[in-house]
């Protein structure tokens, strides 16, 4: 065993490239639960949004018009369960999880024909100046331009939650509907928004995973990424400070645990990787159910 | 007993009137564990599948069902290709085993062929690739490749598989390298392309400049090319898109030659039960083509090699070669037998020089 | 501008008009999904909906039906008590998984040995297994006020990954050749949950989902703890006032859920499945969360709605062998068709009013 061949600016470095997809989807989430709606389906959303990014990727040539494109296939598939459960109101669990279903097939058939194909390349930004800080720069400023939108994402729903007046009423929603309806706000008008908002995202980590990462098409390319997200939003008790965190802390785990068996480090796998979803459950314990939103998951019907 | 015999009566019903729906075309089923679309093992049997189509013409229809779970769902798809009038069936992955057994049971006229296993019945064969001759010419290339004297090798889940190509590949390296040194990292996934990804990462960091992945996605190419300076093999199919540099060669599943053969033999009537285990010769393990990244030393020694496996003078594993453990496995001039005790099928164990534990 | 309002009752004709609403709809979307890939939309509509009950080999589909259906009605009976009572255990797939692998480590541990009381045994395990893994989030909802949707789903990756564990280390075959996966249960008399009736499809676990199927329906219909539960659901506040111990309630919902999804996992591993093995979960419990839904949290419902999905997943792979349809288009057209059923519901409970531009 040989733990100094684990480069420690190296392994910070690709941790944040490996958290890059699961944050995506989970700051989506996050905002989707905040405003009340457990949307179980980010798997789907996000591998619909992975065939999409590489389908308009590979056709117009550029990574940034993909992006666009997964962020609105997300989005579509979104609107798809929040006309279900918002205005049809169905169960959210039950469309979720149909829409994890639908969005795997739907995307299998959107790919035939694009296997085997490589994306168009997105190369690393060499950030100058701060790329050249010792240490500091090649763990945080040497990537490609996704994982720093991603982090404006986080950093602005963090501050659309916190400050402004819209982020209020979507917290409003989430935490109790009947009395935001009572005040007047449109419920459901917030929720769609909100659900859209997440398929986006789901789909811009699906898009990352297919158009930086991998970067092909293939089906099932996900691979259970989506329910990390899930758990990381719990992880994180809605808060988008922690969900950071959260991304780094699940992705890290897979990265530390290559990293001791590269070091030569027998290593028990599965207990190692059983790890950050036992630590979410005690996480869940400590925080109490009292900051779950008030109103997850239950179905708003404004009664007259 | 009595219900073995219920049983035999009600599909003997069955295959009267399953007898009436065939006609002159042969029918051939596959079954795969994934989607056609998973660009590597399901991909390449469904190559296999469409060469025999494009083969035979007419004279033959296939029909496939993907994404199958192994299990009750397996067997039902068989027995319903058998019901439809199927005369061959491939199932194509390790998993499907018993099913097919069950299933060949009940359908005696019916020939199954079942990929990785080792259960042979009367009309149940079984088949699979010596890829670890291709992973030997992989461990040629990339002894030679390495300067940093590490290489990574990604492996999915320890199998005897698995283990042979590490072998296989170590014990070639070793021979033109003696200095090399092998980081092996076990992803528990066949297809998983982030994880897959970290793992080509990680090794990376951890200095190794030429990967070899047992799994089936192309993230580990993409890792190495981010990287820059790191040799990659592809594995399953050619991942030719990211030659010449990082992918410098590769092992390619080619089932064609195998599932042609087999279709002729039915077609003849001289189907029989067999073990089948090609490699290089027959053409199974296809070495996809060496780029010009590698040497022209390098290349030129590589394809003698390829042709020396190919002509049986060669073979990846003679001895003298000792375990891990320091004990003798294979005496001087020996060569592994592929069966029993110590045999290529169940290898559970790393050879001499490979540091860390097959995980149990 | 359409408007809805709440029934005082729901409605009875819609109820039963709803789902056959829900199936033709997604007939007509799926066939120009069919015809826009290429497909006669009336003959791929006809080979999924229609040949496993009817056609030629129908006598082979039918008892597939009850195999593929009977985990799935198992484990929603379970949980439509829960959904009922505002009991959300989501986490139905790990305790499927854990149910399995302690029935299955009951039964291996005494193998080779031969007794009538070795099936018995293994069934009380897998019980149990399922019961104590849906316990976790049920105390910790009582004793802690954490929300057991989150934590029922957290513990299906830990069980997964326990899975993976027992197939590749504990439970492994020691005579399978180092292949991961268990002896194979099916093969092993005393405890093997083989067909009941030979061709018949019964197997244990279908006795088993039709007697929860009856006693649920007597539960809720007749029971105190069946009025409970409406009571809960309804109007949680009333019931506590009338009596109802809220932590008893949840953590006797979570009891059954869990009870009769390890259930489900040992007879499932014992029979159709056989072996512990990685991929042994094909995700029932989750579908079983779908069919629970969809059959309106009644135990009839449920039974019909566990047929129906059996239906697709028998009539998708027909089609698929059949016709060529990708598999894709199946789960396509799965998804489709549970949104319709799920949208459809609306009719059940709400009134359509087409009224003026009130806010809504």
């Amino acid at each position: 065993m040989d733990l100094s061949s684990i480069n420690p600016i190296l392994l910070l470095a690709s941790l944040m490239v490996a958290a890059t997809p699961i944050m995506l989807a989970a700051i989506g989430e996050l905002v989707v639960e905040r405003s009340g709606v457990l949307n179980l389906g980010v798997e789907g959303m996000m591998i619909t949004g992975a065939v999409c990014g590489f389908i308009v990727s590979v056709s117009t040539g550029s990574p940034w018009i993909g992006f666009i494109g997964a962020a609105i296939g997300g989005a579509i598939l979104a609107s798809l369960f929040g006309v279900l459960t918002q205005y049809l109101l169905s169960n959210q669990v039950a469309t979720g999880l149909a829409l994890t279903l639908f969005g795997l097939g739907l995307s299998a058939l959107m790919g035939q024909g694009y296997i085997g194909i490589k994306a168009p390349s997105f190369p690393d930004w060499h950030i100058p100046l701060l790329g050249d800080i010792p240490v500091i720069g090649p763990i945080v400023f040497q990537h490609d331009p996704m994982v720093y939108v991603g982090l404006l994402i986080v950093l602005a729903v963090w501050a659309f939650l916190k400050f402004s007046r819209a982020g209020l009423i979507l917290r409003a929603v989430g935490e109790n509907h009947d009395a935001a309806h009572a005040l007047g706000y449109k419920v459901k008008r917030v929720r769609m928004l909100a659900i859209m908002f997440g398929g986006a995202c789901a789909g811009l980590g699906g898009a990352y995973l297919s158009l930086v990462r991998v970067p092909q098409w293939t089906e099932g390319m996900t691979a259970g990424a989506g329910w990390i997200a899930l758990a990381i939003v719990v992880f994180a008790s809605w808060k988008p400070g922690r969900l950071l965190l959260g991304a780094y802390l699940f992705g890290g785990v897979t990265v530390l645990q290559l990293n001791l068996q590269a070091a030569g480090m027998a290593i028990p796998v599965e207990y190692l990787s059983m790890a950050p979803y036992l630590a979410t459950t005690v996480v869940l314990v400590i925080m109490r159910a009292g900051r779950a939103p008030g109103s997850l998951g239950r179905i708003f019907h404004a009664s007259r | 007993m009595m219900k073995s015999l219920l049983t035999g009566a009600t599909f003997a019903l069955g295959l009267t009137t399953a007898a009436f729906a065939q006609d002159e075309t042969t029918k051939v089923g596959f079954i795969y564990v994934g989607p056609v679309g998973d660009g590597g093992w399901t991909y390449e049997h469904n190559q296999g599948r469409l060469a025999v189509e494009e083969h035979f013409g007419d004279a033959v229809e296939t029909v496939f069902v993907e994404s199958v779970p192994e299990g009750p769902d397996a067997e039902r798809v068989m027995t319903q290709m058998a019901l439809d009038g199927a005369d061959l069936i491939f199932s194509t992955s390790f998993g499907f085993m018993d099913p097919t057994i069950n299933v060949a049971g009940k359908f005696p006229d019916v020939k199954f062929e079942h990929a990785t296993g080792y259960k042979q019945a009367d009309n149940v064969s079984v088949y699979s690739a010596r890829f670890y001759e291709g992973r030997a010419v992989q461990g040629h290339i990339a002894g030679q490749m390495t300067e940093s004297n590490v290489i990574g090798y990604i492996a999915s889940f320890p199998i005897p598989e698995v283990i042979r190509g590490i072998n296989a590949a170590y014990l070639q390296a070793k021979a033109v390298n003696p200095d090399v040194e092998f980081k092996i990292v076990w992803a528990y996934t066949w297809f998983d392309p982030a994880k897959e990804a970290e793992a080509a990462t990680v090794l990376i960091e951890q200095g190794a400049d030429v990967i070899l992945q047992h799994t089936d996605s192309t993230a580990p190419q993409a890792a190495a090319q981010a990287a820059g300076n790191v040799a990659t093999f592809g594995q399953a199919s050619d991942m030719a898109e990211f030659g010449p540099y990082p992918r410098v060669s590769s092992i390619i599943d080619n089932w064609s030659p195998y599932y042609i053969a087999r279709t002729q033999a039915v077609i003849d009537g001289t189907w029989e039960s067999t073990s089948t285990w090609d490699g290089i010769a027959p053409g199974m393990v296809g070495i996809g083509e060496i780029t010009d990244s590698v040497p022209a030393e390098i290349k030129a020694s590589a394809e003698a090699m390829i042709e020396s496996i190919r002509s049986g003078e060669m073979h990846p594993f003679t001895g003298p070669i000792n375990k891990q453990d320091g004990s003798v496995w294979l005496a001087e001039g020996e060569t592994a037998s592929d069966y029993g005790d110590d045999g290529l099928a169940g290898m559970n164990f790393y050879v001499e020089g490979i540091v860390g534990d097959v995980p149990q | 501008m359409i408007m809805l309002e709440k029934r005082p009752q729901p409605s009875q004709g819609w109820t039963l008009a709803t789902p056959i609403l829900a199936v033709l709809l997604t007939m007509l979307v799926g066939g120009a999904l069919f015809a826009a890939l290429g497909k006669d939309p009336l003959v791929t509509i006809r080979t999924i909906f229609y040949d496993p009950l009817f056609s030629e080999f129908a006598w082979y589909y039918r008892p597939q039906l009850l195999v593929k259906g009977a985990p799935l009605v198992l484990i929603a009976i379970g949980l439509s008590f829960g959904f009922r009572a505002g009991v959300w255990n989501i986490g139905a797939e790990g305790q499927y998984i854990i149910g399995a692998i302690c029935g299955a480590a009951v039964g291996l541990a005494l193998y080779p040995m031969e007794s009538v009381f070795i099936f018995p045994a293994m069934v009380i395990a897998g019980a149990l297994g399922g019961m104590l893994w849906a316990m976790i989030p049920g105390i910790l909802r009582v004793k802690f006020g954490t929300n057991e949707i989150l934590v029922s789903l957290m513990l299906v990756y830990v069980a997964e990954q326990l899975l993976a564990s027992m197939a590749l280390g504990t439970l492994r075959n020691p005579e399978g050749m180092g292949f991961p996966g268990s002896r194979n249960l099916s093969q092993y008399p005393s405890a093997a949950n083989l067909e009941l009736i030979s061709g018949s499809g019964m197997h244990w676990g279908v006795v088993a989902a039709f007697i929860a199927v009856i006693f649920a329906y007597i539960m809720l219909s007749r029971h105190i703890f069946g009025f409970q539960v409406r009571l809960s659901g309804l109007a949680p506040r009333a019931a506590a006032f009338s009596g109802v111990n809220p932590g008893r309630l949840i953590l006797l919902c979570m009891a059954i859920s869990g009870g009769l999804a390890g259930l489900a996992g040992l007879f499932e591993v014992a029979g159709p499945a056989g072996q512990i093995s990685i991929d042994f979960n094909v995700g029932y419990g989750f579908t079983a969360i779908i069919v629970a839904f969809l059959g309106r949290l009644h135990p009839v419902g449920i039974l019909l709605a566990g047929g129906l999905m059996a239906l697709t997943y028998i009539g998708g792979e027909i089609a698929q062998s059949k016709l060529g349809l990708p598999g894709g288009a199946i789960q396509l057209l799965q998804g489709m068709l549970l949104f319709f059923l799920l949208a459809v519901d609306v009719l059940t409970h709400y009134r359509v009013r087409f009224g003026q531009g009130e806010v809504a």
